[in-house]
């Protein structure tokens, strides 16, 4: 600023009332921000490297008359089989880890960086804030699903052709049908990933601090597998949410079975919204001193 | 506070800044002390006191950053956290150093804020980057700023919202003389636009000349406020005499009644009077037959006044408890000089 007197003039400080940004403009900076870190690109990275290494392995072993393994059969039969088996490996511990390392971070990044006090003294309010926060974290996990459920189904299919696949139940359904059926599963897991992305959202939001918000929701996903596992504790197995991981199976059998997809509704709202709500209530009235 | 409308950003009749009991307390620590703020439209107005005093801490406050333990602070009449952003029409600034995504551009970082500003600001992004001059500097990411050139970055945020009030918080920090003097000169033009300033800034003689308006902050209190010039008389009218005779005219000084701290030295007599008194000592040095060579009035500068009431010895450094360097207890004078 060497020679701020001869600057163009600053601006006037006539009053004026202007129109506040509305949460979407909030949400559309949220994932513009997402856009220009690698961490993003980190996460979407592992969700399509699984699907990757799989479609080249199967390959090599087709070609090498290692054709016998247990997938093999149905891999072979038709591409479409690689996304409903990759979705069937990455929903236990892949995506629910890709989505809380947005969902974790989302919140406790800036609040260490400084930028949260910066966003924050503009025309926004917290709540709105806290809502696109929410919109892009919740976007990215449906882009992870999506991107590995796409990577492995063009994988599949230029490997073993867009043909016919059997459902869980025995039936074959065509491959047009079928691809909708993949389109659906990874839409009713994203319902139990959806209550996951909350708690991440929550904990980053309580704790300030992105390793305990990544952490911690991996953690209690851990944990709900080893409860799971504890014998006497039968009663509590269907209100876990990794139960709910696979609430899709259902869509995959003849006549489709809704009843998994309408239990994990519920109970992944259980664990969603009283996370979103405590992480916006913090929100609102938490201190923001850091940076 | 009652639950009427809030003023409309229009309202130019508001009060800038009012504070009123202002607390804030983390567990066992005080950081802010029932402190009252009154900054007036058109006032640059100067936060001063020493580190951990609570200054960073009233700002967040004002700005709706953290919640106040106890009692209010309202912008143009609107309290942050109850209103929330619409408090802030008309306000920009930053607290501690301005933060900004170091992946991004700094035009990229000014396109995001101007977005959740809304209305005009992101047709303004260039004429903010000029004024601060940062414009050639804009496509580069903001992770190989110098710290000087967030600070301008920082500045160029604030103008976007074309303030009526800008808070700045240490805005010459970590400035090169240069760097500081241009900081300077910008917020003096901004000042003399009628944008009310409240500056927070540790740099005293950037005070001095900058600002009319003071509060002066200490172990979370407001130990001052109130307007420069009326605190510099305060800390004393000081004269200082050299004569051609120093030692009878320290005599004389000593001997005329009114006049209080004579001492001499080297370079000649310093004492605190009223001006009638100096007018009938300068009588009695000249019926002494000791020429006056030259008797300059001192006025106190900020940097002593300060210290006075900053440190319970009146000098830096000193912690000690105690009293001031007048001899009066801290508190005491402290209750002076607030209350005027």
């Amino acid at each position: 600023m060497s020679s701020v007197a001869s600057a163009p003039a600053a601006p006037s400080a006539a009053p004026r009332a202007t129109r506040r940004p509305s949460t979407l403009v909030a949400y559309s900076w949220e994932l513009r921000k997402l856009i220009s870190q690698k961490r993003t690109y980190l996460g979407l990275g592992l969700g399509v490297t699984l699907p990757v290494i799989f479609v080249i392995v199967q390959n090599v072993n087709t070609h090498h008359g290692g054709g016998d393994s247990i997938f093999a059969a149905q891999i072979t039969q038709s591409g479409l089989a690689t996304p409903v088996l990759m979705l069937l490996f990455e929903s236990v511990f892949f995506l629910p880890l890709i989505a809380s390392l947005v969902a974790g971070d989302i919140v406790a990044a800036e609040d260490n960086n400084g930028t949260l006090k910066t966003i924050l003294t503009r025309s926004v309010d917290r709540g709105q804030l806290f809502a696109a926060k929410a919109l892009a974290a919740l976007t990215y996990a449906v882009i992870a699903v999506y991107l590995a459920s796409i990577v492995a189904a063009v994988g599949g299919v230029a490997s073993w052709g867009f043909n016919a696949i059997k459902t869980f139940s025995g039936s074959t359904v065509s491959a047009s049908e079928g691809l909708l059926l993949v389109i659906a599963a990874n839409a009713c897991y994203l319902i139990t990933l959806a209550a996951v992305v909350c708690i991440a959202l929550l904990l980053s939001t309580a704790t300030r601090n992105s390793i305990a918000g990544v952490g911690g929701a991996i953690g209690i996903v851990i944990l709900m597998y080893i409860v799971a596992g504890i014998p006497g504790l039968e009663g509590i197995k269907p209100y876990l949410l990794t139960e709910q991981f696979e609430n899709w199976h259902g869509l995959l059998r003849t006549p489709t079975d809704w009843a998994p997809v309408t239990h994990s509704l519920w109970v992944s709202a259980l664990y969603a919204v009283p996370s979103l709500v405590a992480g916006y209530l913090i929100f609102l009235r938490r201190d923001v001193a850091g940076g | 506070m009652s639950d009427a409308p809030p003023p409309q950003a229009g309202d130019v009749e508001a009060q800038p800044v009012r504070a009123r009991g202002l607390v804030k307390r983390y567990k066992e620590v005080l950081a802010v002390d029932h402190i009252d703020l009154n900054v007036q439209r058109g006032d640059v107005y100067g936060f001063l006191g020493p580190n951990g005093a609570g200054k960073t801490t009233t700002l967040r406050m004002a700005l709706g950053l953290i919640v106040p333990t106890e009692g209010t602070v309202q912008l143009f009449d609107r309290e942050p956290m109850r209103v929330g952003a619409r408090a802030l029409e008309g306000v920009a600034g930053f607290v501690e150093a301005p933060r900004f995504y170091p992946y991004m551009t700094g035009r990229r970082n000014l396109q995001l804020l101007a977005a959740l500003d809304g209305g005009d600001a992101s047709e303004r992004i260039d004429e903010v980057l000029e004024t601060v001059e940062l414009a050639p500097r804009g496509k580069h990411k903001v992770g190989g700023y110098s710290h000087g050139m967030r600070q301008r970055l920082g500045i160029a945020a604030a103008l976007l919202r074309r303030p009526r009030l800008l808070i700045l918080d240490e805005p010459a920090t970590g400035l090169d003389p240069a760097g500081m003097r241009d900081m300077r000169t910008l917020i003096r033009r901004l000042a003399d636009e009628g944008i009310t300033v409240l500056l927070s800034s540790h740099q005293l003689p950037e005070v001095q000349e900058l600002c009319d308006r003071v509060a002066i902050v200490d172990k979370g209190r407001v130990v001052y406020e109130g307007a420069l010039a009326d605190l510099r008389r305060q800390g004393g009218a000081g004269y200082r005499l050299r004569s051609t005779d120093d030692a009878r005219a320290l005599e004389i000084v000593k001997a005329q009644g009114g006049v209080q701290d004579a001492s001499g030295d080297e370079h000649g007599i310093s004492f605190q009077a009223e001006e009638t008194t100096v007018g009938e000592l300068s009588l009695a040095l000249a019926h002494a037959g000791v020429g006056i060579l030259a008797l300059t009035p001192e006025l106190a500068t900020l940097e002593d006044l300060f210290f006075r009431l900053t440190e319970p010895d009146g000098t830096p450094g000193s912690h000690d408890n105690g009293s001031l360097s007048d001899g009066r207890p801290a508190a005491e004078t402290n209750t002076i000089l607030a209350s005027r």
